[in-house]
């Protein structure tokens, strides 16, 4: 036989070859085509606001863009003295351009988040300088008030001529840079952040273990039930989901206050007295029960169509062969339903590490967690860049997370259904 | 050494699901210590519910079961120290060959160099030797069953329970897995309980067969017994092809009877019916009817050919006899068959003997 195959031609003297990659190539393009929605949609909604708050919470242009002048003539200052006279004069004509284009008040909210006191003396800067003199402006200006000939106010602004910050991101793990650029702890009575990182770590790892000790029951049950009692089972597992949210939290609410059902029971089989009720709600024992029954069919439902795979007979194999039906259970079931066990807490932790709703209806203050921090940012502070900040920090902790399981576990085995 | 002859022993054995059907009704069998014994019936008549009886995962509703004369239905199925092959083989997926087989034997608490001694021996009687550590998902369907097969001996056992172990294989292998487990039993010696809805199977394996049907045992006998000798016609008609003609017991005589049919009398081997005027259907298997017979054969009557089927080595023909147009022939392909055509009329005989009058359908 020759070892050399000769070229398949089509009926049309084209290389069979070439004509292939023709049909795959038109295939690929309809089958992108296809996808381009989706995908289009996905980089809209997903893709792009998660570029802008990684832009957001890095971004420092804005005092940058305000004090063009001032900070250029700072690069000369050493900050170790007040700074020369040119940085006083670029720093008045830079905020006269503000006073006129009214973006003074942005500047000094902007400031203030560096150095507290800033909102005071910059508006009566901008009440003195319409008298101002030509000339001489170091001394003009540092008679407005004296913090204004405070050096620590300089270096303040000076802190602020990046473009690009971590600021916000030391912040969220209640850190700051000094004047001097040393990165250090915040003052333990103001460290707010780090107490509700680790709440929202403790709180969503026992929630998924509560929800985990609570699903595998109902999933083997619901594997091994026939159909017509399983149908039932998976309808009671389900019902919460076609709930809304909001009416669980809050029946959550009734069940769990103090003048609610759940005292009103222990307190009727004698288990606390009348006086001194249970306390369950706004605090972290509302947010346990409330996640982990809210979360518990995350966990149920990939347990379940684990379980489900898994054949009966091979129970009955580990018996058959002499082993205990613990033994069986322990070395033949159970790894079988790892990938489950791993997709549902893998589901459950990530869901319950960024849960909102609940934590901030029923956690009250002790139970609230990293999200509600977030809210509060978004809506009340409205410092976006913090928000943005500490979401992308929730966001990389789940993908290490993520990226933890797939060391141990390996993410080729989850399986969801 | 004294072979005991109630190794197993159901004794009056019911059972009963729902409380108002009997799956098993009254079962009584003896199995001998080292015989391969099957199970044989279609599905639902209670094989499978025996077997899960006798391995612990059912109990039985009425009556007892023993093992080597102990009573067992109050013992859980993992001290009862029976080794069983599952339908779907049931290894565990996500161990080894070599830990599947270790599994029995770790629970037992054997040492570790004694136990891939048996690991060894029983993978190499099912030729497997250097599979030890692969997956079971990385085995073929015949590899998988061997290790199935082994697994259910390595702990030696002294009885094996198979339930339709090649079920789920295709026609060749099974058949070489057939004669590989028999060869297996007849090398170790150990006790088969062999479940299967396949006849050719439980004729090439077993020493004996149980026929079940409708929760009962139809008949307990060696195969050829079985083939030959069929007690009813459910047997007649389960194992084997068979011919019938339904008709009346119209005379009984000196081991023979004459049974009319619609057209004419046909002579019998009166196996279950006893006097005149009986209903009754004859059985005769298509193999022992001959073509231009001999004037020896005490039936000879005459058909017309309706089909020709080619099988290689054999011929089906169906004929249109006495009113039955379902007669099937077999006729061994050579040169004489010259005038097996379409549409001929042709003489069939056989012996009266062999045509079992049964009771009727």
């Amino acid at each position: 036989m020759s070892s050399e195959t000769k070229q398949i031609l089509t009926t049309d003297g084209i290389p069979l070859e070439v004509s292939l990659k023709k049909a795959e190539k038109k295939n690929k393009i309809k089958a992108f085509l296809l996808v381009a929605p989706l995908l289009l949609f996905i980089i809209i909604t997903y893709v792009f606001p998660i570029g802008d708050m990684l832009m957001r919470s890095v971004d420092d242009k804005m005092v940058t863009e305000m004090l063009p002048k001032t900070f250029k003539s700072m690069e000369k200052w050493d900050g170790q003295d007040l700074p020369p006279e040119e940085v006083f004069e670029a720093f008045y004509f830079d905020f006269q351009k503000l006073i006129e284009e009214e973006r003074e008040g942005k500047l000094s909210t902007q400031l203030n988040y560096t150095k507290n006191g800033f909102k005071s003396i910059i508006k009566k800067l901008r009440r003195k300088s319409k008298s101002f003199e030509e000339g001489n402006y170091k001394e003009q200006i540092m008679s407005v008030h004296r913090r204004w000939a405070d050096v620590e106010y300089w270096r303040a602004i000076k802190r602020r001529a990046p473009a690009y910050t971590y600021q916000k991101y030391l912040k969220g793990i209640d850190m700051y840079e000094n004047e001097k650029g040393e990165i250090i702890n915040v003052p333990e009575d103001r460290r707010v952040h780090r107490i509700l990182w680790m709440r929202t770590l403790e709180i969503a790892f026992f929630v998924t273990v509560f929800c985990f000790l609570m699903a595998y029951p109902i999933a083997h049950l619901l594997a091994t039930l026939p159909m017509k009692y399983s149908n039932l089972l998976m309808i009671c597992v389900l019902l919460p989901f076609w709930t809304s949210l909001l009416v669980r939290t809050a029946s959550w609410m009734i069940l769990l206050q103090q003048q609610g059902i759940v005292n009103d029971f222990f307190v009727m089989i004698g288990l606390v007295s009348d006086d001194n009720r249970l306390e369950m709600m706004f605090n972290k024992t509302g947010s346990y029960v409330a996640m982990t029954q809210i979360l518990l069919p995350f966990m149920v439902l990939p347990l379940y169509s684990v379980m489900k795979t898994i054949s009966p007979s091979l129970m009955r194999a580990g018996k058959s062969l002499g082993g205990t039906p613990f033994v069986a259970f322990w070395k033949v079931y159970f790894p079988l339903t790892i990938p489950g066990i791993g997709a549902g807490c893998l589901l459950v932790f990530i869901l319950a590490i960024g849960y909102y709703i609940t934590p901030a209806l029923v956690g009250g203050a002790s139970g609230t967690l990293i999200s509600n921090q977030i809210a509060f940012h978004m809506k009340s502070t409205l410092d976006w860049s913090f928000a943005s900040a500490m979401g992308l920090m929730l966001l990389s902790g789940v993908l290490v997370i993520y990226w933890l399981y797939n060391k141990l576990v390996g993410i080729d085995n989850i399986k969801l259904g | 050494m004294s072979v005991n002859k109630e190794f197993v022993k159901f004794d009056k054995v019911d059972k009963s699901y729902d409380g108002k059907v009997l799956v098993v009704k009254d079962l009584q069998l003896d199995i001998a210590e080292g015989e391969f014994i099957t199970m044989l019936g279609p599905s639902g008549s209670g094989k499978t519910t025996c077997l899960m009886m006798l391995a612990g995962f059912e109990t039985p509703t009425n009556g007892e079961i023993y093992l080597d004369g102990n009573a067992i239905s109050s013992i859980p199925p993992h001290k009862r120290g029976i080794g069983m092959v599952f339908q779907n083989y049931a290894l565990f997926p996500h161990m080894t060959v070599y830990e599947n087989l270790a599994f029995p034997l770790r629970v037992r608490k054997i040492p570790k160099d004694e136990a891939d001694k048996k690991i060894d021996k029983a993978l190499s009687m099912v030729s497997l030797q250097g599979f030890a550590q692969r997956m079971p998902g990385q085995l073929s369907g015949g590899q998988q069953q061997r290790v199935a097969v082994a697994r259910s001996l390595v702990f030696d056992p002294q009885l094996v329970l198979m339930d339709e172990p090649l079920g789920a294989l295709d026609k060749n292998l099974r058949e070489s897995m057939q004669y590989e487990i028999k060869h297996i039993h007849e090398s170790i010696g150990v006790t088969v309980v062999y479940v299967t809805h396949d006849q050719s199977e439980a004729l090439t394996m077993s020493n004996r067969i149980a026929v079940f049907n409708d929760g009962k045992v139809q008949q307990l006998s060696s195969p050829d017994e079985l083939y030959e000798k069929p007690v009813n016609s459910f047997v007649a008609e389960f194992i084997g092809e068979n011919n019938t003609f339904a008709g009346e017991v119209s005379d009984i005589s000196g081991g023979k009877c004459k049974v009319k049919l619609a057209s004419a009398d046909i002579l019998a081997n009166p196996i279950s019916v006893k006097r005149k005027g009986e209903r009754t259907t004859v059985s005769l298997r298509p193999e022992r009817a001959l073509i231009n017979p001999s004037d020896k054969m005490d039936n000879i009557h005459k058909g017309k050919i309706e089909e020709v089927i080619y099988h290689g080595d054999h011929t089906r023909v169906r004929i249109n006899l006495l009113g039955n147009s379902e007669f099937i022939l077999k006729v061994p392909n050579s040169s004489s068959n010259l005038d097996i055509k379409l549409g001929n009329e042709i003489k069939i005989g056989w012996n009266s003997e062999d045509a079992r009058a049964l009771d009727p359908k």
